[in-house]
C-alpha cells in the first residue's frame, strides 16, 4: 500500500467514526431548535450502545440492535420533554441527572454480555460509484449506518430550509408564541422533535457498538465523554447540519491524528493524546461566542470603522445564535 | 383541610418520589435476575454493617459534604459548576505537588500539610476561576467549559502519575508513591476514617450556610443567580461576584482533594476525585439547594455508595447499581416537585 | 362580518380581566376599543382571536356561534389579531416570515410567495426587501408585513392592539388609510388603543374597557370630555412643572458618538444641569436608548468625551458611573430593573450594603416598611417583587433610589401604569431634582415628553436635535420631527 491509500483508509475510517457524533449532534440540534435542551446525551448514548448491542446479540439482528438503541434514546428524551415541558422542571438538571444515571444503568445491566461475541456491521460498497478515484473509497465504502449519517446532514438541512414543517420548526425555538398564532401546536411539536432527536442519539449508540467500537466493555468501553462532545459540536454548528458535520469531522479527523503521531511523540502518554481532542473541541466553543461576549463589542467600538466592519463581519460568520426560547416553557398566558 | 393537604402535598410528594425511585430500582434488579430485598439488604448490610463499613461510610461522606457545601455556593449564583471534578482534580494535584515538594525538608508535619491544604484550595479555586474567566470573558458557558476543564484535569492528573510522578520503575494507575505516614490526617485505628475530614465538613456546611443566609455576599450571590442583569443595574457587580462564587466552590473542591490525599489514599491516584463532584451536584440537587439537608442526604448517598461495593462481592451484581438508585432518587424527587406544582396551579 | 361577543368572562388568579363583556360589532364598520393600561382590552381582543381561551361567555360570527381552540381556528373562520408586541421571528427573513404558518404544499415555493408578498404590497403601497432580515426593520414596517400576511390569509376581521405604538407620523397615516380602505372593503376591523384622538379620528364607534367591564359604546356625535369620564370614571389633572433654576452642570457630553449592531449614534454634544428634566423623543430604535445606555457607561463611545459632575469618565463602565451617582431604571421591569423572586426588604440591602459583614435581617425589615409607607406601596416587605403590579414595581424601583444622586437615566417612566401610579412616579422622580439630581428620560408616549421636559431631545436615524422648548413646541412639529421631517429647519437652529 502506498501513502495515498493508507491516507484513504485513514480518512475514510475518521468519516466513518464522526459518523455517530453526526447522528447525535443533528438530533440535538433538532431538539434544540424546537427549544428543548436535552443534556442527557452522554448517558442515553452509552445506555443506547450497550442496548444495541444485547439486543443484537440476542435477536442476532442487527436491525434490531439499532431499533432498541433507537427506543431507548426516544424514551430518554421523552422523559426530558415530560419533566421540562409538562412538569416545568429544569430542563439542564433533568438532563444531568439523567447522563449520569442512565451511564451506570448501562454498566449495571450491561454485566451478562460484558465482552460477549456479537455482531458487527459489514461495509456495504456501493457498485460503480466505490470505482471513483478518491472519492469512491471515502464515501462509498462505508457501513450502511455511515451512509445513513450522510444522508441525515443532507436531509436535515433540506427539512430546518426548505420544507413547511422546517420553517415551523425554526421559529419554534426563536418565538414560541409567534409560532402558536402561526397555528403551530406548540407543545405536541417539541414533544415530537425531543423525542425524535432522542431516538437518533438512540442511534448514534449502537453505532458505536455494531460498528465503529463494537463490542461491549463495560467501563472500559471507550464511549464516556462522547455525548458531551456530541452537545459541544451542536453549539459548534450553530444548530446548523451542515456546521455539525464539519465540526463532527474535524473531531474525529483530531482523534485520528492522536492515534497516527503517537509513535512519534513518546514523551506523552498515550491516555493523554486520546483525551486532547475533547478539550481542543470545548475551547473552539470560546471562539464561537468570543463575538457575543460584552467586551468585545466594546473593542469593536475602538477600531476604525473599515476595521470594525470586517471583524464583525467574521466574528458574526463564526458565531452562533442559540434557539432565543432555548430551554424556556411556553405558556398562553 | 387546606393545611393538611398543603402539608401532604409537600412532604408526600417527596416521599412518593422517593418509593416510586426505589421500586425502579427494584424493577431494575428483577430485570437482572436477583432478588431485590436481599439486594438492599446486602446495601445495608455493606455501609451499616460493621464498625468499619460505617467508618467507610463516613470517609466518603467527608469530601461529599465538601464539595455539595460549596455548589450550593454556584447554585446559589445561578451556576452549574460541573467543573467540579476538575476542581477536586486540581486540589489533589496542588497538595501532591506541595507534600513531593516539602517530604523531605525539615519543617513540622503539621506545617507542610498546612501549606499543602492552602495550596490544595488554591489550585481548586483557580481552577474553577478559569471556568468563571471562561465563561464571564469567553462567554462559554460554564456546563460546557467545566468539561472541557474536567478533561484537561484528567488529562494532566495521568501525564502526571505516568510521566514526571511516577513510581520508581514504572508508572501505573495504582497511583504515585505514597507519602509517609507522618505526612497524611490522623485516622482512627484500623480505618482509613479521619475526624479532620468530618470536622472539616461540618464546618464549611455551617460557614456556608451562614453565608448565604446572613452576610451580604450571599445576598449578592442570589441577586446575580436569580436576575443578573437586574442586579448588575442595581449596582452588584456581576462578573466579580460570579468569579467569587467560583473560587469559593473550587477552593471547598480542593479542600476535598485535600482530604482524599492526606486521608483516605495517601498518594496521588488516576481517580482522586471517585466521581464526588457529580454525586455533590446530584446531592444539591436532591436537598434543593437547602443548607440544612446537606448533612443527612449527604450521609445517607454516601452509604448507598459504600453499600453498592458489597452487590459485586455478595450478589455478582455490577456496583454501578449505587448511581443508578441515586439518580433515580433525584430523578423521581424532581418529578414529585413538578407534579406537585402543577396539582397546585390546577388547584 | 358580525360579531358578537356575549357575556365573555375571564380571570388571571384574583384578577377579572374580562368582566362579563357583551359588545357587538356591525360587519364593514371600524370599532374603537378604548381603555387605559389593563382594563381589559387585549384579554378581550386575544379571546376573539383564539389566543386564550373564556372562562365564559360565547362569541358568534356572521350570526353562529363558534369555540376557537386556537388562534388557527379564528384565522380559518377569518378572524387575525395584530398582537400589540409584534409576534414574528426577528431572526427569520421577511419572506420566511410571510411564509410561515401559511398553508401549501410540504416544500413551499418561494417564488410564488416571493410574487404573492410584492402584489400584496403594492396594493397598499409598502415596500419590503423580501430577503431582509426582519430585525433590522422597524416596528411600523413589520406590523405592515403582518397585517399583509393576515389579510392574504383572507381574514375578515382584522384586530389591532395599540398598533401606532412606536411607528412613524408618515406610518401612522398610512396605516389608518389602509384600515378606512379595509373597512370599506367590507372587512371589520377592531382597534384597539388608550389614545382618544386616534380613536376619534379613525373609529365609526366606540366602546370603553374599565377594569375589565364595559364602561359604555358611543356612537359619533359624542365628545372628547364624555370618552375621558368613561374611561377614567373621573375627570384627571395632570401634575403642574415647576419650573427648577439650574444648577451646575451634572452631565455634559461633547462630540459623543456609540454603535450598536444596527445604529451609529451621530457626535452630539449636550449639557444637563441639576434640577433639569430632559426628555428623548423619537421613534423605537432611532437612538435614543443608545443615547441613555451611553450615559450610563452601560455601551461605549466611539468618541467623544462624556462628563458627569465635572469629572472625566469617558470610556468608563457602568459601575464607575453609578459610583459617580448615575442610576439607571430600565423599561422592562422584571427583567432589568427589579430581582423577581426577591423582596423589597433585600433589594434595599442590596443597594445600600450593611455596613458589617452580616445583615440584620429585622432591621432591614424595619426599613423597607419605612419605605412601603413612604411610597404607598402596596406589598408587605417579604413580598417577592413579581408578586406586585406593575404600578407597585415602578414605585419599589424609586424607592431604591436613595439621594444624594447626580443624574437617572430612566426608560418609559410609566409605560403600562395607570394614570394615578403615573403621577406618583412624577412625583417622586421631580422630587429627585429638588433634591439636586438631573433626569434624562425617553418614552414613546408624545404627551408625558410634553408634559414633564424641561428640554426636549429628538433623536432620528442616530441624529439628535439640539434641546428644544417644549413651550414653544406643539404636538405636531414634535410628531414630524420624529417622523425625520423638517430636520434641515429645526435640527439645524
Amino acid at each position: 500500500m502506498d501513502w495515498t491509500a493508507i491516507l484513504l483508509t485513514g480518512l475514510a475510517g475518521v468519516l466513518a467514526t464522526a459518523g455517530p457524533l453526526v447522528m447525535a449532534a443533528i438530533g440535538e440540534a433538532l431538539s434544540e431548535r424546537a427549544g428543548v435542551v436535552n443534556l442527557s446525551l452522554n448517558g442515553t448514548l452509552i445506555l443506547s450502545a450497550m442496548t444495541g448491542f444485547a439486543v443484537a446479540v440476542a435477536t442476532g439482528s442487527l436491525a434490531a440492535g439499532f431499533l432498541g438503541g433507537a427506543v431507548v434514546g426516544a424514551a430518554a428524551a421523552l422523559l426530558v420533554a415530560v419533566a421540562g415541558i409538562t412538569l416545568r422542571q429544569s430542563q439542564v438538571a433533568v438532563g444531568f441527572v439523567l447522563a449520569l444515571t442512565l451511564k451506570d444503568l448501562a454498566y449495571f445491566l450491561g454485566t451478562p454480555v460484558m465482552g460477549a461475541a456479537g455482531p458487527r456491521l459489514d461495509v456495504l460498497p456501493v457498485p460503480l460509484l466505490e470505482r471513483l478515484p478518491v472519492v469512491g473509497p471515502l464515501l462509498f465504502r462505508q457501513d450502511v449506518m455511515t451512509y445513513a449519517s450522510f444522508l441525515l446532514i443532507a436531509a436535515a438541512w433540506v427539512w430546518i430550509y426548505r420544507t413547511r414543517p422546517g420553517l415551523t420548526l425554526r421559529g419554534l425555538g426563536e418565538q414560541p408564541a409567534a409560532a402558536f398564532v402561526r397555528g403551530a401546536d406548540v407543545t405536541r411539536l417539541r414533544y415530537l422533535y425531543t423525542v425524535a432527536g432522542g431516538a437518533l442519539v438512540g442511534l448514534a449508540g449502537p453505532m458505536y457498538s455494531l460498528s465503529v467500537k463494537a463490542g461491549w466493555k463495560g467501563t472500559i468501553s471507550g464511549l464516556d465523554g462522547l455525548g458531551w462532545i456530541a452537545l459541544a459540536l451542536t453549539i459548534f454548528g450553530g444548530w446548523h447540519p451542515l456546521r455539525i458535520a464539519a465540526g463532527a469531522y474535524l473531531f474525529a479527523f483530531l482523534q485520528w491524528l492522536g492515534v497516527v503521531l503517537q509513535p512519534f511523540l513518546p514523551g506523552i502518554p498515550s491516555q493523554v493524546l486520546q483525551v486532547a481532542p475533547f478539550p481542543f473541541m470545548i475551547l473552539t466553543l470560546v471562539l464561537v461566542n468570543v463575538g457575543q461576549a460584552e467586551w468585545t463589542g466594546r473593542l469593536l467600538a475602538l477600531l476604525p470603522e473599515g476595521g470594525r466592519r470586517r471583524l464583525a463581519g467574521l466574528l458574526r460568520l463564526l458565531r452562533a445564535n442559540p434557539p432565543a426560547a432555548l430551554g424556556q416553557t411556553f405558556e398562553r398566558e | 383541610m387546606i393545611r393538611a393537604r398543603s402539608l401532604w402535598l409537600r412532604t408526600g410528594g417527596p416521599v412518593i418520589g422517593v418509593g416510586v425511585a426505589v421500586l425502579a430500582a427494584a424493577g431494575l434488579l428483577l430485570l437482572a435476575g436477583a432478588s431485590p430485598l436481599e439486594a438492599f439488604r446486602q446495601m445495608g448490610l455493606g455501609a451499616f454493617g460493621s464498625v468499619n463499613r460505617l467508618a467507610d461510610v463516613l470517609v466518603v461522606w467527608g469530601p461529599l459534604v465538601l464539595v455539595t457545601a460549596g455548589l450550593l455556593v454556584t447554585f446559589a449564583a445561578g451556576l452549574w459548576n460541573i467543573g467540579i471534578e476538575g476542581q477536586i482534580v486540581m486540589g489533589a494535584i496542588g497538595v501532591t505537588g506541595v507534600l513531593r515538594l516539602l517530604q523531605d525538608a525539615p519543617l513540622p508535619p503539621w506545617l507542610v500539610l498546612s501549606i499543602a491544604l492552602a495550596a490544595g484550595m488554591t489550585a481548586g479555586a483557580a481552577w474553577a476561576v478559569l471556568a468563571g474567566l471562561l465563561k464571564t470573558i469567553g462567554g462559554v458557558n460554564e456546563i460546557f467549559g467545566g468539561l472541557g476543564l474536567n478533561f484537561i484535569a484528567s488529562a494532566l492528573i495521568l501525564w502526571l502519575i505516568f510521566g514526571p510522578w511516577k513510581r520508581p520503575g514504572i508508572g501505573s494507575m495504582s497511583g504515585t508513591e505514597p507519602f509517609p505516614e507522618s505526612l497524611g490526617l490522623p485516622t482512627l485505628a484500623g480505618t482509613r476514617l479521619s475526624l479532620w475530614s468530618l470536622a472539616l465538613g461540618l464546618a464549611a456546611v455551617g460557614a456556608i450556610a451562614l453565608l448565604l443566609s446572613r452576610s451580604a455576599l450571599g445576598l449578592r450571590l442570589r441577586a446575580v443567580g436569580l436576575n443578573a442583569r437586574a442586579a448588575f443595574l442595581l449596582g452588584v457587580p456581576t462578573w466579580r461576584n460570579l468569579l467569587v462564587a467560583f473560587g469559593l466552590c473550587g477552593a471547598l473542591a480542593g479542600l476535598a482533594g485535600f482530604v482524599q490525599v492526606t486521608a483516605v489514599y495517601h498518594r496521588l491516584i488516576p481517580s482522586i476525585s471517585s466521581g464526588y463532584g457529580f454525586l455533590g451536584l446530584l446531592v444539591a440537587l436532591i436537598i434543593r439547594y437547602r443548607a440544612v439537608w446537606v448533612v443527612p442526604v449527604a450521609a445517607f448517598f454516601a452509604a448507598i455508595t459504600i453499600g453498592g461495593i458489597q452487590l459485586p462481592i455478595a450478589l455478582q451484581l455490577d456496583s454501578s447499581l449505587s448511581g443508578v438508585l441515586q439518580g433515580l432518587l433525584v430523578l423521581g424527587v424532581l418529578f414529585s416537585d413538578g407534579l406537585r406544582h402543577r396539582a397546585a396551579a390546577r388547584s | 362580518m358580525d360579531i358578537i361577543l356575549k357575556e365573555i368572562r375571564k380571570t388571571f388568579g384574583r384578577v377579572t380581566a374580562s368582566d362579563r363583556v357583551t359588545l357587538a360589532v356591525p360587519g364593514g364598520t371600524i370599532q374603537g376599543l378604548l381603555g387605559e393600561n389593563g382594563a381589559g382590552k387585549s384579554t378581550l381582543m386575544k379571546i376573539l382571536s383564539g389566543y386564550l381561551r373564556p372562562d365564559g361567555g360565547e362569541i358568534l360570527l356572521g350570526g353562529k356561534p363558534v369555540v376557537f381552540r386556537h388562534p388557527a381556528d379564528a384565522v380559518r373562520a377569518g378572524v387575525g389579531m395584530l398582537h400589540q408586541d409584534p409576534l414574528d421571528f426577528p431572526s427569520l427573513t421577511v419572506l420566511e416570515n410571510f411564509m410561515s404558518g401559511r398553508p401549501g404544499h410540504f416544500f413551499p415555493s418561494r417564488a410564488a410567495a416571493r410574487r404573492r408578498l410584492r402584489e400584496l404590497a403594492a396594493t397598499f403601497g409598502f415596500a419590503f426587501d423580501p430577503r431582509a432580515y426582519l430585525d433590522t426593520l422597524t416596528v411600523g414596517e413589520r406590523q405592515q408585513l403582518e397585517v399583509l400576511r393576515l389579510l392574504s390569509l383572507d381574514v375578515r376581521v382584522l384586530i389591532l392592539d395599540e398598533p401606532t405604538t412606536g411607528i412613524s407620523a408618515a406610518q401612522k397615516a398610512q396605516l389608518f388609510e389602509t384600515l378606512r380602505r379595509l373597512s370599506a372593503e367590507g372587512r371589520t376591523i377592531l382597534f384597539v388603543s388608550h389614545k382618544l384622538d386616534e380613536v376619534e379620528s379613525l373609529c365609526h364607534r366606540v366602546a370603553v374597557l374599565r377594569a375589565g367591564a364595559l364602561a359604555g359604546a358611543l356612537t359619533p356625535p359624542y365628545t372628547t370630555a364624555e370618552l375621558v369620564t368613561l374611561m377614567f370614571g373621573r375627570p384627571v389633572v395632570p401634575p403642574q412643572r415647576q419650573p427648577q433654576a439650574p444648577g451646575r452642570p451634572v452631565l455634559e457630553l461633547r462630540g459623543v458618538s456609540a454603535v450598536d449592531d444596527r445604529l451609529r449614534l451621530a457626535p452630539l454634544d449636550l449639557d444637563i444641569r441639576a434640577g433639569e428634566v430632559v426628555g428623548l423623543a423619537g421613534l423605537t430604535g432611532s437612538g435614543q436608548r443608545l443615547l441613555l445606555r451611553a450615559c450610563a457607561g452601560l455601551v461605549r463611545t466611539t468618541a467623544g468625551t462624556v462628563r458627569i459632575g465635572g469629572r472625566d469618565l469617558t470610556g468608563h463602565a457602568f459601575p464607575s458611573f453609578r459610583g459617580h451617582g448615575v442610576v439607571f431604571v430600565p423599561t422592562a421591569r422584571l427583567e432589568e430593573g427589579l430581582i423577581g423572586d426577591m423582596d423589597l426588604a433585600e433589594h434595599l440591602q442590596l443597594v445600600h450594603p450593611p455596613r458589617g459583614l452580616f445583615i440584620d435581617w429585622p432591621r432591614a425589615r424595619a426599613t423597607a416598611d419605612e419605605r412601603i409607607r413612604e411610597f404607598a406601596i402596596r406589598g408587605r416587605p417579604d413580598t417577592r417583587m413579581r408578586e406586585l403590579s406593575g404600578g407597585n414595581q415602578q414605585r419599589a424601583l424609586l424607592s431604591l433610589l436613595a439621594p444624594p444622586l447626580a443624574l437617572i437615566l430612566i426608560e418609559e417612566p410609566t409605560r403600562g401604569l395607570d394614570v394615578e401610579s403615573a403621577v406618583a412616579v412624577w412625583i417622586r422622580l421631580r422630587a429627585h431634582c429638588q433634591a439636586g439630581a438631573a433626569i434624562l428620560f425617553l418614552s414613546s408616549d408624545l404627551d408625558e415628553i410634553r408634559a414633564h421636559s424641561d428640554r426636549i431631545v429628538v433623536c432620528f436615524c442616530g441624529r439628535s436635535s439640539p434641546p428644544l422648548d417644549p413651550a414653544t413646541m406643539d404636538i405636531e412639529t414634535l410628531g414630524r420631527l420624529i417622523g425625520g421631517k423638517g430636520w434641515d429647519r429645526e435640527a439645524a437652529g
